[in-house]
């Protein structure tokens, strides 16, 4: 349901639908490439490019940095501080790379509002998508840590608890996704009216404002609120 | 006001119903927020130097506190524009 919702263009002045670019056929189903498609694609092409270029600048690293170096080391300690805070010092070494990989995307794709894309964030799908993995991570990480007693620990304190429990550990990627989701659809959506029904006068410089709480501000502390939220989880079935 | 057909009606309520979701997830939030941003105030008074540590966790517990308010703004999205009631 989700998913329809921002189909349909019936004001074609406002402009914070999904759109579909191409349609294909699959097994007799219709199916679309979004605009959602072509912002992720655009946003994973520049991390890999960032990917490539700080690989190449790190195999001759100095021991004083400089430069790129010195970024990049910021951004790992920031990782390892947050990771080292909510799971335990030394402990959450291994979930590095997946805290890293979904704070990077979602970081980026929070700040491709900026620069004319419709931000992947704000569909439901990535941001479920996310919400998910999070969730086999933790549940993942549960089972290695007490075998059998990660579901034991679903009937404690007392048996007949068990669907309450059930409930608090489903709910945990609807509202880490819907958190994301809403918020960077919110500021999307506000954008567009700015844009759209305002006389062209107010659109000049104006929006850069808007355009600094909502993307830059706003996406930047979703993105810390969402690792954070899911290094807590993971830590707390460690 | 005989001329209106029942889809308009079920539209128009659903509007209705849309503006008091964010009537009541407006107001949540945003005195959540500001009891989060006075207690935050209160903290830098009583202790100066722990200013950006204070700063991030009350930013932290806005953004959290948030979460209801945009839940109601997605459950005003969805009466506005995927219509489920017709």
């Amino acid at each position: 349901m989700m998913q329809t919702m921002l189909y349909s263009a019936e004001t074609p002045d406002l402009d914070f639908y999904i759109k579909g670019v191409f349609s294909y056929e699959l097994f007799g189903q219709t199916l679309w490439i979004t605009s959602t498609h072509l912002s992720m694609f655009v946003v994973s092409l520049v991390l890999i490019i960032l990917a490539l270029v700080v690989n190449r600048r790190m195999k001759r690293a100095t021991e004083v940095p400089t430069g790129l170096q010195n970024a990049v080391e910021y951004g790992i300690e920031f990782l390892e501080n947050l990771i080292d805070g909510n799971m335990g010092k030394g402990k959450g070494h291994g979930y590095i790379g997946f805290v890293g990989t979904v704070f990077l995307f979602v970081l980026f794709s929070n700040l491709s509002g900026l620069f004319g894309l419709r931000a992947p964030t704000a569909d439901f799908g990535v941001t479920f998508a996310i919400g998910i993995t999070t969730f086999l991570v933790i549940q993942s990480t549960g089972i290695r840590a007490h075998k059998l007693g990660h579901f034991k620990a679903l009937f404690e304190p007392l048996p007949f608890l068990f669907p309450i429990n059930l409930i608090g550990e489903i709910a945990v990627p609807v509202s880490l996704s819907m958190r994301l989701f809403a918020n960077i659809l919110g500021g999307t959506i506000i954008v567009a009216l700015w844009y759209g029904l305002l006389p062209v006068f107010f659109n000049i410089g104006l929006p850069s404002f808007l355009h600094a709480y909502l993307d830059m501000f706003s996406g930047c502390i979703q993105t810390y609120v969402l690792c954070m939220l899911a290094t807590i989880y993971i830590g707390d079935k460690m | 006001m005989t001329n209106i057909t029942d889809q308009g009606l079920v539209h128009a309520c659903s509007a209705i119903a849309a503006a008091v979701v964010m009537l009541g997830s407006g107001l949540g939030p945003a005195l959540g927020q500001g009891y989060a941003a006075g207690k935050g105030a209160e903290a830098v008074g009583r202790n100066p130097g722990a200013r950006s540590e204070i700063m991030t966790t009350m930013l932290l517990g806005q953004a959290v506190a948030e979460t209801t308010g945009l839940y109601g703004l997605v459950v005003a999205l969805i009466l506005m524009f995927v219509k489920p009631f017709g």
